[in-house]
């Protein structure tokens, strides 16, 4: 049993502390193999299958750096406005897990190959945050161990435990911010926005999938508190297991308030690592360390230094695209839109889908409209990327443009987007497989109309008396004996001519 | 048949004379009718070796070229290297029974090359030993006098070519591992320059300082091997890429026994207590034969070299201490404690514990204490610094002379056991070697005679990338030195 740790009151936390973060944030590069071997670099697979001698630390077996890696680290850095080392190198980190094949982590300690840079941050209300980049630097992804009966799912009490070496050597890049102080109440959203930022730069730069669902990208928060006023840091946690940008605000806010009510009680932190929980949102303490973790740093011997030239710096350099800040500037000036519809238009992941719909010919509004909503809400229920929802950009656009020439209604167009959703062809395909045509015959509308107005000679009273706005009633019933297939401006119009 | 250097061999087997298979059965006949008093061999593949050869056969009889100039002759393998599905235990208890499912880059060239690879040599324990003592299979004896140890840690391969088991071998030179066990058995010990033989496959002591290379009982003999396993190789990024020096030329060179306009140093720090008087004697004859010869022979002082040992003995183990971390019975090899009672944790601690020798331990643990935080300014730290205050006394050096030459050992083969208890006697062994590994320079012994009846050796260094330089110098020194081996005793 895990004991519920007392929080304070979220306020009260404030009135009387600063938070101070840190925010460590693994990247998994997507280079087509692994960091130091020429094993393909996959997400899942059965184990054990992407595996060859340096990567699972054979005896005698040798590293060789994927260049990609290296270019990828160097864009990373340049993005965030950090400087690139003229030379640095990995260094052994040494400590013994059954998951890491030698037993060490081949990283970067003292010669990390970008330093000193900064992220700007735009939180929800539009206000813009920079935050400090202590340092990004190159390491190799360990194996997975799964833990086998026990109750935690953790090496400590399990039975056995099974060694999935596929993502060993896997290339990775740590994000490192430096301290970021006097966020106040905001604190937690500057943790989740960075994250955020620092996704879409990832995606913005195609570096990485960045599925944090996948832990192609993982959050380390490391949180303490200090008195209003202290200059002195307090005693930090770091909060691991933080799978979802959600899960970024959730950590912090909880380890604020749990972190507050020790100290509020005259108690002090304990320096140590802590597993965010899913499921309720809180911390919980790992196995507590009896000494700290000495790793023994020291530089790698089997690899080269890296010494990237200048030219190749200012080539890369070159090769920056258009950062997310940029753009989400320029498409809410050219589309000219409010800060809020911004945001909807970034945070549900939509910005890329909306240009494309708008370079395949369909309004900016429109377009914006079914993907930041209807769409959205169908990759919510499927939980899935928007992006991955299986309809195109044109397609989404022939929608919208079926709609405006009449063929289709809101309501037959969401019916075509199911078709098209679940694998039914293009929109063309799907009205012509399911019927779906707007009704636009006058003769077979006119039969409807006039049979739902022989149902209702109340209403045509009250309509030939003046009461236009009762014609509703009758559309409504033309529209249901129609199946919604007939246009319900045209049922009006026809209603309203026979009531004259 | 097995006295002729592999030299003879090959081209009497690309001549059609006799054929690979004789000679690689010669070789394991003798295997089989000396081993068992000397312990170079932890695991013999007969089958595969005589399969090798007979490819090479097949082809002379088809009139096909010989794949290379070795192609056909038999060689020793350093249970060091990764052989495809043939044991590689390192000496150690901890890899008994593990087969490496690929070849080192080293063990493929020999393949490629046609060389039957007659077995797999004893070792120190994880080529950490200066005597094979340290091997878990029990010490290698060396064939002049079997109660003395053969050198190491590639005491193996040494005594496998002093004792006619093999023409030649391949070793792994650390601290002089290669050159060390040349001179006390009298046979040809080479250590490449750092980066000129790849490293993928050699199962790792320390990184920056391991290099393999060949042993023989002729100085060609060593560079035709060293022209086969030599050159860049993509799976070591330590790996130089340049051409490798022509050192089979310049052995040829050599022979016709003229060093004029050769400048040979002679390192002052190498001499004095703790130098045995017959091994000086027989350096001071090697010298005055360099000079006899054409060369000129100048005093070169390498004050640095006096802090050598010491910082050898920081980074050798530091490195050893991570690149050993492997071993924890999760993967491969050596799995104690496996009970289901005992948490992985506990099983990696057992089987480390029951794998690994004395003084695979005491290295780690030294480099384990060398690397911690607080003191690792102070001893691994400090031991980098020696290693540049090296190489730039060897650069200087080099200014002034083509090549620098010292005695290999500070004394000939001493008794099994004597120095076990010592560890810093032992450690003296490789008190004239070690310089060249921390500098990535070449670096050979060639036998300089006997003293009080034991092998005694001249070390001949070059700068990196400058192997055939000493190369010329030793086969000179050979051609008019003779050979040594024939005063070898019958086993
Ligand atoms: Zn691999």
């Amino acid at each position: 049993m895990i004991a519920i740790a007392e929080t304070l009151d979220y306020d009260e936390v404030l009135e009387h502390f600063d938070p101070v973060l840190g925010l460590e944030v693994h990247v998994e590069l997507n280079t087509n193999t692994k960091m130091f071997c020429g094993c393909a670099n996959v997400f899942g697979g059965e184990p054990n299958t992407h595996v060859c001698p340096t990567c699972l630390g054979l005896p005698g077996a040798l590293p060789v750096m994927n260049a990609r890696g290296v270019e990828s680290a160097i864009r990373i850095g340049l993005a965030l406005n950090c400087e690139i080392a003229p030379w640095c190198r990995f260094a052994r980190k040494n400590y013994f897990y059954p998951d890491m094949p030698k037993n060490f982590q081949t990283s970067q300690y003292d010669e990390p190959i970008a330093f000193d840079g900064y992220l700007d941050v735009a939180l929800d209300d539009g206000e813009v945050v920079r935050v400090g980049i202590e340092r990004a630097h190159m390491e190799e992804d360990t194996g997975k161990s799964l833990h086998v009966g026990g109750a935690t799912g953790r090496i400590h009490g399990a039975e056995h435990s099974l060694l999935d070496y596929n993502r060993a050597g896997v290339p990775l890049i740590e994000i490192v911010t430096k301290p970021i102080e006097g966020m106040g109440h905001r604190a937690p959203e500057v943790a989740r926005a960075y994250v955020t930022a620092l996704r879409e730069l990832m995606l913005a730069l195609g570096v990485s999938d960045v599925r944090m669902d996948q832990g192609s990208m993982r959050c380390d928060a490391n949180i303490s508190l200090m008195p209003k006023g202290a200059s002195e840091f307090g005693t930090r946690t770091e909060t691991k297991n933080v799978n979802s940008l959600r899960s970024v605000e959730r950590a912090v806010r909880y380890e604020m308030t749990r972190q507050a009510a020790v100290l509020r009680d005259g108690g002090s932190i304990t320096q140590e690592t802590r597993h965010f929980q899913e499921a309720d949102g809180s911390t919980s303490a790992g196995r507590p360390k009896e000494t700290s973790e000495d790793y023994r740093y020291f530089p790698e011997p089997d690899l080269v230094p890296i010494a990237p030239s200048r030219e190749w710096v200012d080539e890369l350099r070159g090769t920056l695209p258009e950062l997310p800040w940029e753009r989400r500037k320029r498409i809410q000036d050219e589309w000219g839109l409010t800060d809020e519809e911004t945001r909807d238009l970034f945070n549900t992941g939509a910005a890329d889908l909306v240009a494309l719909t708008v370079d395949a010919g369909a309004p900016v509004a429109e377009a914006r409209s079914w993907w930041v909503q209807y769409l959205t809400q169908q990759a919510n229920t499927r939980e899935i990327e928007l992006a991955e929802l299986p309809i195109t950009p044109a397609q989404v656009a022939r929608v919208i443009a079926l709609i405006a020439e009449g063929t289709l209604t809101h309501k037959l167009a969401r019916e075509v987007v199911q078709g098209v959703l679940a694998g039914e062809g293009d929109p063309d395909e799907v009205i012509a497989d399911r019927g779906l045509q707007v009704v636009s015959d006058d003769s077979a509308l006119l039969a409807a109309v006039d049979e739902a107005l022989a149902a209702q000679p109340d209403v045509v009273e009250k309509i030939k008396g003046g009461k236009v706005q009762a014609a509703g009633a009758i559309v409504g019933a033309v529209m249901k004996a129609t199946k919604g297939q007939a246009d319900a401006k045209r049922v009006r119009e026809l209603v309203l001519e026979r009531c004259q | 048949m097995i006295k002729q250097t592999a030299a003879e061999l090959a081209a009497r087997i690309h001549a059609g004379e006799i054929s690979s298979v004789d000679v690689t059965q010669a070789h394991l006949d003798r295997i089989t009718k000396v081993d068992d008093q000397l312990n170079a061999f932890l695991h013999v593949d007969a089958e595969g070796a005589l399969a090798a050869a007979a490819k090479v056969d097949a082809d002379v009889a088809a009139g096909k070229p010989p794949v290379s100039p070795l192609a056909g002759v038999p060689l020793a393998l350093k249970d060091v290297m990764t052989t495809k599905g043939v044991p590689t235990t390192c000496g150690s208890k901890t890899l008994e029974g593990w087969l490496p499912p690929y070849d080192a880059t080293v063990t493929r060239k020999l393949r490629e090359a046609g060389v039957p690879i007659l077995g797999k040599t004893n070792m120190d324990e994880f080529a950490m030993g200066s005597s094979t003592e340290n091997s878990a299979y029990g010490p290698t004896r060396n064939p002049w006098d079997t109660s003395r140890i053969p050198g190491g840690s590639g005491g193996g391969s040494s005594a496998a070519i002093a004792s006619f088991e093999a023409p030649l071998a391949i070793g792994t030179d650390t601290g002089g591992s290669i050159r060390q066990p040349g001179a006390v058995t009298g046979t040809v010990g080479v250590k490449p320059t750092y980066g000129g033989v790849s490293r993928y496959g050699l199962v790792a002591f320390s990184s920056s300082l391991d290099q393999a290379g060949p042993c023989a009982r002729t100085v060609l003999d060593a560079a035709l091997l060293h022209e086969i396993i030599a050159g860049h190789d993509p799976m070591d990024s330590t790996s130089i890429n340049a051409p490798v020096p022509n050192v089979v030329e310049a052995a040829k060179q050599g022979a016709n026994g003229d060093l004029t306009g050769v400048k040979v140093g002679v390192v002052t720090e190498f001499s004095g207590e703790g130098y045995q008087q017959g091994v000086l004697d027989s350096f001071q004859a090697a010298v005055e034969q360099l000079r006899a010869l054409g060369a000129e022979v100048v005093e070169i002082s390498c004050p640095s070299f006096d802090y050598a040992l010491p910082a050898y003995y920081l980074i050798a183990p530091s490195e050893c201490s991570s690149n050993l971390a492997r071993f924890d019975a999760m993967r491969y090899g050596l799995r104690v404690g496996d009970d289901g009672d005992h948490s992985a944790e506990d099983v990696m601690s057992a089987s480390r514990e029951a794998g690994f020798g004395a003084e695979v331990k005491r290295r780690i643990m030294i480099g384990t204490y060398a690397l911690s935080s607080g003191y690792y300014d102070a001893y691994y730290g400090s031991a980098q610094q020696v290693r540049t205050l090296i190489t730039r006394d060897f650069a200087a050096a080099y200014e002034q002379v083509d090549v620098l030459v010292s005695p290999t050992t500070p004394t000939t083969a001493f008794k099994i056991g004597e120095r076990v208890d010592d560890p810093m006697a032992m450690y003296l062994a490789d008190l004239c070697t070690i310089p060249a590994n921390l500098a990535g320079n070449a670096a050979m012994s060639v036998p300089s005679g006997l003293a009080d009846g034991l092998p005694v050796g001249l070390q001949i260094m070059a700068p990196a990338l400058a192997d055939d330089r000493m190369y010329r110098v030793a086969a000179a020194y050979e051609s008019a030195r003779g050979p040594v081996l024939n005063e070898i005793p019958e086993l």
